[in-house]
């Protein structure tokens, strides 16, 4: 599919929004960058290709004061149907342009391909074959070898949620049972083992707070408790305690609202799987209380809820 | 003593080895799929084909720097009198760092102006920067977003560096720049370099030619005082900007800190802790008053200080080493070099 429908629709929707936030080519043909779009000359910068990576919807709680129009891949639709669940945007001042998507790249990944040289051009053939040239040369990539981990079990590759969809819809044919085998692979491990993998991958965190900016579902913000002096939980400190401590507040306040879209992930500047915790979060919340965040406006997150006795929950006796 | 030098291949593990039992070496380490400066071990994976995820900055300028701890004493005769002992944390050891890059290396320089080069030097940072050696690497080619050669760098530059390394076809040619660099050349296994110079220069030459340059063909011009000081220009550049502040902790020449009493009960320590403008809680004052309180002022805060405030400050210096990491690692692929492009007068 090519952008060429999107523009249409965009070019109709922003008659009546603020702003469109679409994708355009970033600092290289490996990038796409977000743009916002207000004015129709933009438009021909639009792109839609498998580069397109970010979470578009997560600026919407930012923009509550204004008619914006977005594009969302299927993952991403979540984030705003979670956000209607929990108030956070009012749907009625929200476009909808959904894209029926068959994956997106890894940058990392293809960097790891071609040796992290400079892109000099990136062609994505109809196959689903990638050409990747650098100054080396050219490898020819498939996009299943250089997707990220979400996009091979992924369950809504139509969004869930769209007042325009810019092409036909398409019907997940991954099994649901695969979405939380690698969680499971891991809970099988020892505790030891997970805790000294885990040590080794917090240690490289470098407290920058891309993850907790790029989530979408991080809503505090500038009120974390991570750089919070009252209460002081955590030191400025950068040393194992401090960051394991970030990581669990961040993971625990996911439960049951991480809507699996992986930006935590993909943007950690230090390669570090911190997506996997929430994934563990997710699994735990589906086995409890059989809710899966993002999927229907009509479901109120469990935390949001209440029962005196929890069906799943052993409570202790008192 | 000759001033250059030559590492075979096969001897360059040993040679790296044999500098850590003289000092505490920190090299580029792969983890993952990522590559960070570690202290060396035999144990590590060592990774000189890119460069690092992050710089090396940490090893003169921590990430959490100890400044001195503190103790609350009461007197046992009088308890309403207290007394506060203080331990000050200035004892740093003999390092080496090796491979970091031309920009990297340039990124101290950037940092020397204004904590050693002053009437009122910074000891912590004074004491490790002369403690340390930096051995750097030129680029065999660059990354995706580097662009040290529009803001005075290159691939094989040696401002900032004590030796330059670079790989020839059958090992490594020194040159030592300094006389700290010369003791590297006293490391086992250096045979004389005189033969592989030619080699190296070429190599060097290619390099330099592949990096980007965003300014156009006349070079980086001067910000426009009109659009650096207009509001719609900065919101519409960084509306894709989370503030995170990645761009800030990856940069070889951000130095802001925080500083910080960390105490429990009777002891405590005062730690020195990278701070970045990108961050919300940089400028707000004890009041709750934010003098920047939007992100578009604090993306225009870190392009000023690099582009504008820090040359002014030193005879024209650009305060950024065209790394491309805050390019590379931005979330929201965010482009300093575009947006000083456009920032540009005409
Ligand atoms: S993005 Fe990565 S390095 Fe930055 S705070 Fe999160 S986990 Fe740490
Ligand atoms: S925790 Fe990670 S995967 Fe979950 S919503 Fe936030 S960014 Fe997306
Ligand atoms: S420019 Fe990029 S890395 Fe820097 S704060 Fe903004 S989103 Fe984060
Ligand atoms: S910016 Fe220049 S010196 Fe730095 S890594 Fe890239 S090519 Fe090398």
């Amino acid at each position: 599919m090519g952008p060429e429908k999107m523009k249409e629709i965009i070019t109709d929707v922003l008659k009546d929004v603020d702003v469109v936030i679409g994708y355009k080519q970033g600092f290289d043909k490996l990038h796409a960058t977000p743009c916002f779009i207000n004015k129709a000359e933009q438009i021909e910068e639009i792109i839609w290709s498998p580069v397109c990576v970010q979470n578009l919807a997560s600026f919407l709680p930012s923009l509550k004061a204004k008619k914006v129009g977005v594009v969302v891949k299927g993952c991403d639709s979540r984030t705003i149907v979670q956000y209607m669940q929990e108030g956070l945007i009012d749907r009625s001042k929200v476009v909808v342009v959904g894209i029926p998507c068959t994956g997106v790249v890894s940058v990392k990944k293809v960097l790891d391909k071609v040796n992290h040289q400079p892109i000099e051009d990136v062609v994505f053939e109809a196959d689903g074959a990638i050409l990747v040239k650098t100054p080396a040369g050219e490898t020819k990539l498939s996009l299943a070898d250089v997707s990220p981990d979400k996009c091979s079990t992924c369950l809504y590759p139509t969004p869930v949620v769209y007042d325009h969809l810019a092409a036909e819809p398409i019907k997940s044919v991954k099994a649901p049972e695969d979405v939380y085998k690698d969680v499971e692979e891991f809970e099988g491990k020892s505790l030891e083992e997970r805790k000294v993998y885990w040590e080794k991958e917090f240690d490289r965190c470098i407290r920058c707070y891309a993850c907790r900016n790029a989530c979408p579902m991080c809503v505090c913000q500038d009120s974390c408790i991570a750089e919070s002096r009252d209460p002081h939980w955590i030191s400025q400190k950068s040393n194992l305690s401090e960051k394991f401590m970030f990581h669990m507040i961040h993971s625990i306040h996911l439960a049951g609202r991480c809507v699996e879209c992986g930006e935590c992930e993909r943007v950690c500047p230090m390669g570090i799987p911190v997506n996997a915790l929430k994934k563990k979060l997710n699994h735990d919340m589906k086995a409890l209380y059989n809710y899966e965040p993002g999927v229907n406006p009509e479901d109120k997150p469990p935390m949001y809820t209440f029962s005196v006795e929890e069906k799943k929950i052993e409570e202790h006796k008192l | 003593m000759a001033d250059t030098g030559f590492i075979p291949k096969e001897k360059w593990g040993a040679f790296i080895e044999g500098l850590s039992t003289k000092a505490q070496v920190y090299v580029p380490c792969l983890e993952g799929d990522t590559v960070l400066f570690r202290p060396f071990g035999k144990e590590k994976t060592l990774c000189f084909e890119r460069p690092a995820n992050s710089p090396p900055k940490s090893v003169i300028f921590p990430q959490s720097d100890t400044l001195f701890s503190f103790t609350f004493i009461k007197d046992p005769d009088n308890p309403q009198k207290t007394e506060v002992e203080l331990k000050e944390h200035l004892d740093f050891p003999k390092t080496i760092v090796i491979g970091s890059r031309p920009c990297d290396a340039k990124g101290f320089t950037v940092y020397d102006r204004p904590y050693t080069e002053t009437d009122t030097p910074d000891p912590y940072y004074k004491g490790r920067r002369e403690k340390t050696t930096i051995v750097t690497m030129t680029c065999n080619s660059p990354s995706a977003g580097c662009f040290c050669t529009a803001v005075g760098g290159s691939p094989a530059d040696k401002e900032g560096s004590d030796a330059l390394i670079t790989e020839v076809e059958k090992g490594y040619f020194i040159e030592a720049l300094t006389e700290k660099g010369k003791e590297i050349l006293q490391g086992p296994g250096v045979e004389d370099g005189k033969a592989y110079q030619g080699d190296a220069t070429k190599k060097q030459e290619a390099v330099h030619s592949m990096v980007k340059n965003p300014f156009g063909p006349k070079g980086l011009g001067k910000v426009s005082p009109e659009l650096f000081d207009n509001d719609e220009f900065w919101d519409n550049a960084v509306s894709k900007c989370v503030s995170c502040g990645a761009c800030t902790y990856l940069c070889p020449t951000c130095y802001c800190f925080n500083i910080t009493d960390e105490q429990t009960s009777d002891k405590g320590e005062r730690i020195r802790t990278w701070d970045g403008c990108m961050y919300v809680h940089f400028t707000l004052e004890a009041s709750g008053h934010n003098p920047r309180p939007t992100k578009f002022q604090r993306f225009k805060n870190r392009v000023g200080h690099k582009f504008s405030f820090y040359p002014e400050k030193y005879n024209g210096v650009i305060a950024c080493c065209g790394c491309g990491r805050c390019i590379r690692y931005c979330p929201m692929s965010v482009d300093i070099s575009e947006i000083v492009s456009n920032l540009q007068g005409a």
